[in-house]
């Protein structure tokens, strides 16, 4: 008797996590397809027919490939520059941003390092309170970087947070006894950070470095405060000068709106050519997401 | 934490930072670069938050001239703007927060309930992906996709409500574009920090309550929600403490003349009133008000935490 009833009860359970089985799994795909159906239209609707876009007619494959969008875009001057503009902001920025950035947070992380609490609380200070924007434009232009490429690389090189992510990893998961046989072995700190710590940091490294490169990529506050040249301004600004160009006010005609459709379509492909080579670096430097973020939060 | 660093630093002697610089120059000269940057581009700008109290003049640029005390403060608390200034950050920003903070737990809790380890990891990819779209390609997304006429989105919810809606150029719909398209973007992101406390939860509590007969709802209840809270917490602190700084960037690039006014906020009208129309002094005070705000709302938060939860960040 009483072994039949635990059977059923059993049985009962299995049953109520099946039904959570269940929930979870159908939540789970209706997220999936909140999230990834806007990205997956624009990609579909970028090399459909426009007028059959914007009648509701490609909804799930894309219908009559077009290019129309995408051969707009390249042909767009403009857009190139701001594109290569972009690349070598990115490039050189986080190039400055990691040689600045982590041989600090070594230094932080070394116990010995006297100044080490008070330089700490001296970049964590800029986290909370901040001079705000108009006195840092006002310095920046004092220095006489309005107009200059060198605004996009040089000033906020040092992102605090990138810094106590890199600084906790090297606290955590650097062992002291490496540090005491290099040291035995006459390695002074350079040395020690040069052919010791870096090698073994990959991981954090590359976190940091997609987040600074992001950063840049996709940065338009720096061009809208500080740039006023057409041919400095990176690829958002450009991106945003293009996009508001095609959004004609249609005035209701037949006419009027096949020409919406199409500058809608070249919308599209702007999104996807601006976007891609973020999403193609990203999967690559996924799996250490988790590691970055937890590190960073140990201390904050 | 200020335990573990009292703990590292040896309690005997305390090595002075000149006694030990011939040791550690290199330690300085590392740090060095890090400390000049932020020295100029963040605290040399704190020295301009006195122009608040200052006429500007191009002359004396940062230092500023004449001191007229709370003159501008008292010129912004009376602008005509300043109630709707402030109501519509307020609104927006804990509106964002009320919606936006509690989704990313809960979808900590989903992902963590997946078995299969192939497809939590494929919904990871996904749902960390819109973080990495910009600002300027996220707003023109909301353009295209949610336009009355030829958006996929726009069109349904036209559809739906019998009538063109334009989702953008409206003062009763912005709110909810704004804070639905932040959830979004940024949930998949901000779930990460709870999926990272979520896999240091010990084992032996997961075993110990099947023993004890416990199904998979009152594993996540009892079990994985109570592991969450530290971290819940101190984030909320944070999120409190920025209440004032909604999105410049994303607010700015979606306004337009049919959604002003209820889009208006404080950092774009500083923005405006001070880069656009130079009244520098002004949009500094407005600034210094910001901050000041913000800085309390840190304060207030901090507090209850402290006297709730014996939690803080400070």
């Amino acid at each position: 008797m009483a072994e039949k009833k635990t059977k059923i009860l059993r049985r009962q359970e299995s049953l109520q996590d099946r039904i959570f089985n269940l929930t979870v799994m159908g939540l789970s795909v209706l997220i999936l397809i909140v999230i990834a159906y806007p990205v997956y239209f624009v990609l579909i609707a970028s090399i459909s027919n426009p007028a059959m876009v914007s009648t509701g007619q490609v909804v799930w494959f894309p219908r009559e490939i077009n290019l129309y969008g995408y051969e707009k875009v390249f042909q767009n001057t403009k857009m190139w520059t701001g594109y290569m503009n972009t690349i070598i902001y990115a490039v050189a920025g986080t190039m400055v941003n990691l040689a600045v950035t982590l041989p600090a947070a070594y230094a932080l992380s070394r116990r010995e390092f006297a100044a080490r609490k008070i330089l700490n609380l001296f970049f964590v200070f800029t986290m909370f309170f901040s001079g705000g924007l108009i006195a840092t434009y006002l310095v920046i232009k004092e220095i006489g970087m309005i107009n200059s490429r060198w605004v996009f690389i040089i000033p906020f090189c040092v992102n605090v947070y990138n810094m106590i992510i890199a600084r906790s990893f090297f606290e955590s998961s650097l062992p002291e006894e490496l540090r005491e046989a290099a040291v035995l072995d006459g390695c002074s700190h350079f040395q020690y950070f040069c052919k010791v710590v870096l090698p073994l940091s990959k991981a954090v490294i590359s976190v940091v470095a997609l987040y600074y490169l992001v950063a840049h990529w996709n940065d338009f506050f720096t061009g809208l405060l500080y740039i006023h040249k057409e041919k400095f301004l990176p690829l958002q600004n450009v991106l945003r000068s293009i996009l508001l160009i095609s959004q004609t006010g249609g005035n209701g005609g037949a006419g009027a709106t096949l020409q919406q459709s199409y500058a809608d379509q070249i919308k599209y492909a702007i999104i996807i050519v601006s976007t891609l080579p973020v999403i193609v670096i990203y999967p690559f430097v996924q799996k250490y997401f988790e590691k970055g973020v937890m590190i960073g939060a140990v201390k904050g | 934490m200020d335990k573990r660093m009292r703990s590292n630093s040896p309690g005997k002697k305390r090595a002075g930072i000149v006694r030990t610089f011939r040791r550690d120059w290199m330690l300085w000269a590392m740090v060095l670069p890090a400390v000049l940057a932020v020295l100029v581009f963040n605290y040399w700008p704190m020295y301009g938050i006195q122009l608040a109290f200052r006429e500007y003049s191009f002359k004396t640029g940062l230092t500023g001239g004449k001191f007229v005390g709370l003159k501008y403060f008292s010129q912004f608390v009376h602008n005509y703007q300043f109630k709707t200034l402030i109501g519509n950050t307020l609104r927006i920003s804990l509106t964002n927060i009320l919606f936006g903070f509690p989704m990313p737990v809960i979808l900590a809790l989903l992902l963590n309930q997946l078995r299969s380890k192939k497809f939590k990891g494929f919904m990871q990819t996904i749902v960390y992906l819109p973080h990495f779209i910009s600002t300027v390609v996220m707003v023109s997304l909301l353009t295209v996709l949610l336009s009355p006429n030829s958006g996929v989105i726009g069109r349904l919810i036209s559809a739906l409500a019998d009538g063109n809606i334009n989702l953008l150029g409206n003062t009763s719909t912005f709110l909810g574009v704004y804070v639905g398209s932040e959830i979004w973007q940024h949930c998949g992101w901000n779930c990460i920090i709870y999926l990272a406390a979520l896999s240091s939860v010990d084992t032996q509590l997961y075993d110990a309550a099947k023993i004890d007969g416990a199904n998979r709802f009152q594993i996540m209840r009892y079990i994985e929600v109570p592991a969450l809270t530290t971290t819940m917490i101190m984030l909320f602190i944070l999120w409190m403490g920025g209440v004032l700084n909604t999105g410049f960037e994303k607010i700015y690039l979606m306004q337009n003349t049919m959604n002003l006014p209820v889009s208006e906020v404080i950092s774009t009208y500083v923005y405006k009133i001070g880069l656009e129309s130079n009244q520098i002094s002004y949009s500094s005070a407005i600034s210094l008000f910001n901050n000041l705000i913000n800085f309390a709302f840190l304060y207030m938060t901090n507090k209850i935490a402290k006297r709730k939860s014996d939690m803080s960040l400070w």
